[in-house]
């Protein structure tokens, strides 16, 4: 088990390979459809969101208001993350992202960008709605919540121990694509 | 509150919170067979503490709560319109405490009003039948899995399938193939051979509720059941798609008249959290038992 922690290093995210199992601690920030589209189209990150080292979050957590207005998050799976793959290599190049968690994997090009850029695919237990929430440890804000509601606002999230797994490393392996190619030759062997 | 609206809505959150024995004792299986020390046996044990995280603290084991489908048996002479608005309430109410995600939006305005409420959500089939029992039987089928579904139109030529059992055979693992790694397996496959397009797939579903360890009275289909299963299982996909033994936990296939023009596969997949359970009411209108 290897730990990341937030901001993370070029250094530290080459060093990582497909099938590492890691656990991430620090700060990591939710972004799906609509912030990935937004971002795309060249808008601005709003102040107080760093993403230069960082983490997104795939994934559009339920979260609960507290009596004194602070939040609490319920249930915080992974979304499928391969609807973000015509905007995902370019944020990655022009924010700086180090990571992008999710599940299901993604395309070449986001593959070639965790190459030229140094970044990692980190893929979550899909489904794991509770042990994932249980791993946010505090909900520090909420960016963008008026403009694309809930599920698709950016969330800033204190993680411990969020569990993943490297399935696509800064060296251009995927093990999406080593899984497939497997399994398809396994199954004309039986037909 | 009548009974069967407290009935509907205890239905509910155990459906949401609770994966029925017969799902775990698969997923335990699976868990016991994978490699130690392997990120598919990484994965099927952060499935397990799900699990028993969800059934703790009640709550839901995903956050997709996906599609609400009911099957109601019901006696000659049982209210059907009364039962379905019930069923309705249940709905709203069970989202109201949180048992079931704000999950259906209005397909044209992009809305989610957060109730759960809309045409054709939630589903309810109703089957009469000669007994005076009524049982009621819930499915919450997740989006991830169901846009994995796929249906095939023999014979498939780049698959090599053509209108026999070997053609079935082939596109249902083709399906197995295409669905790694998204809708989180390890899965169960329900599967219709036959039909129109719509029967296909309503046929393909209703495979779920049936019980992981039951087999298939027709020898012929109980044998390309087993034989998928297996077969799916030394692909190495595994759990997640990260590679493994368990790629599936299940395959329960059903056969449907087709026009001669037509042969359909229709292919459900389902999620390892399989939320599936149903009731057996009382005169009253009470839980008598649970039926998984
Ligand atoms: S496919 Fe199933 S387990 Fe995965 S996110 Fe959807 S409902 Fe949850």
């Amino acid at each position: 088990m290897i730990s990341l922690t937030t901001p993370i290093t070029e250094e530290a995210v080459r060093a990582l390979k497909v099938g590492d199992e890691v656990q991430i601690n620090g700060v990591i920030f939710t972004g799906r459809d609509a912030v990935h589209k937004y971002l795309h189209e060249g808008g601005e990150l709003p102040p107080g969101v760093d993403l230069k080292g960082g983490i997104i979050y795939h994934c559009g957590p339920v979260m609960m208001k507290q009596a004194d207005g602070s939040w609490n998050c319920t249930a915080a799976g992974p979304t499928t993350s391969i609807r973000e793959e015509p905007y995902q290599a370019e944020i990655i190049g022009h924010f700086g992202v180090r990571g992008v968690i999710g599940k299901g994997g993604m395309g070449d090009r986001t593959l070639a960008g965790c190459k030229e850029h140094g970044c990692v695919y980190l893929h979550a237990i899909g489904g794991a709605a509770q042990v994932l929430a249980e791993c946010v440890t505090r909900v520090r804000g909420v960016y963008f919540l008026e403009k694309f509601g809930s599920p698709e606002a950016i969330w800033e999230l204190e993680v411990s121990e969020f569990p993943a797994v490297v399935t696509m490393d800064a060296h251009g392996e995927s093990l999406h694509r080593e899984v497939f190619a497997a399994s398809e030759a396994a199954l004309q062997s039986r037909l | 509150m009548s009974a069967l609206l407290e009935s509907l809505i205890e239905l509910i959150r155990r459906a949401s919170a609770e994966l029925p024995d017969d799902v775990n004792a698969a997923l335990v299986r699976s868990l016991e067979q994978e490699k130690k020390g392997t990120i598919a046996e990484s994965a099927l044990k952060i499935i397990e503490r799900n699990i028993e995280l969800a059934k703790r603290k009640s709550q839901p084991i995903c956050q997709d709560t996906g599609s609400v489908i009911f099957y109601v048996d019901c006696p000659v002479g049982f209210d059907q319109i009364e039962c379905e608005a019930t069923a309705r309430e249940a709905v709203k109410e069970a989202t109201r405490k949180g048992f079931l995600r704000q999950n259906s939006v209005d397909s044209i305005t992009g809305k989610n009003d957060g109730t759960n409420l809309g045409p054709g959500a939630p589903t309810v089939h109703f089957h009469q039948h000669r007994e005076s029992t009524i049982e009621i039987r819930l499915i919450l089928k997740g989006g991830g899995c169901e846009n994995v579904g796929a249906q095939y139109s023999l014979p498939a030529e780049s698959l090599h399938a053509n209108r026999d059992l070997d053609g079935c055979r082939r596109v249902i693992l083709d399906a197995v193939l295409q669905a790694q790694g998204r809708g989180c397996g390890p899965g169960i496959l329900g599967v219709c051979i036959g039909g129109d397009r719509a029967t296909g797939y309503e046929f393909s579903k209703q495979q779920f509720l049936r019980k992981l360890d039951d087999r298939n009275p027709d020898p012929k289909l109980d044998a390309l059941e087993q034989d998928i299963l297996k077969t799916a299982n030394e692909l190495g996909i595994g759990p997640m798609g990260f590679g493994g033994k368990t790629t599936l936990l299940g395959v329960k296939i059903c056969a449907a008249n087709r026009v001669p023009a037509s042969f359909f596969v229709s292919i459900s997949y389902m999620c390892w959290a399989y939320r599936r359970q149903g009731v057996v009411l009382t005169a009253g209108q009470t839980i008598g038992s649970w039926l998984y």
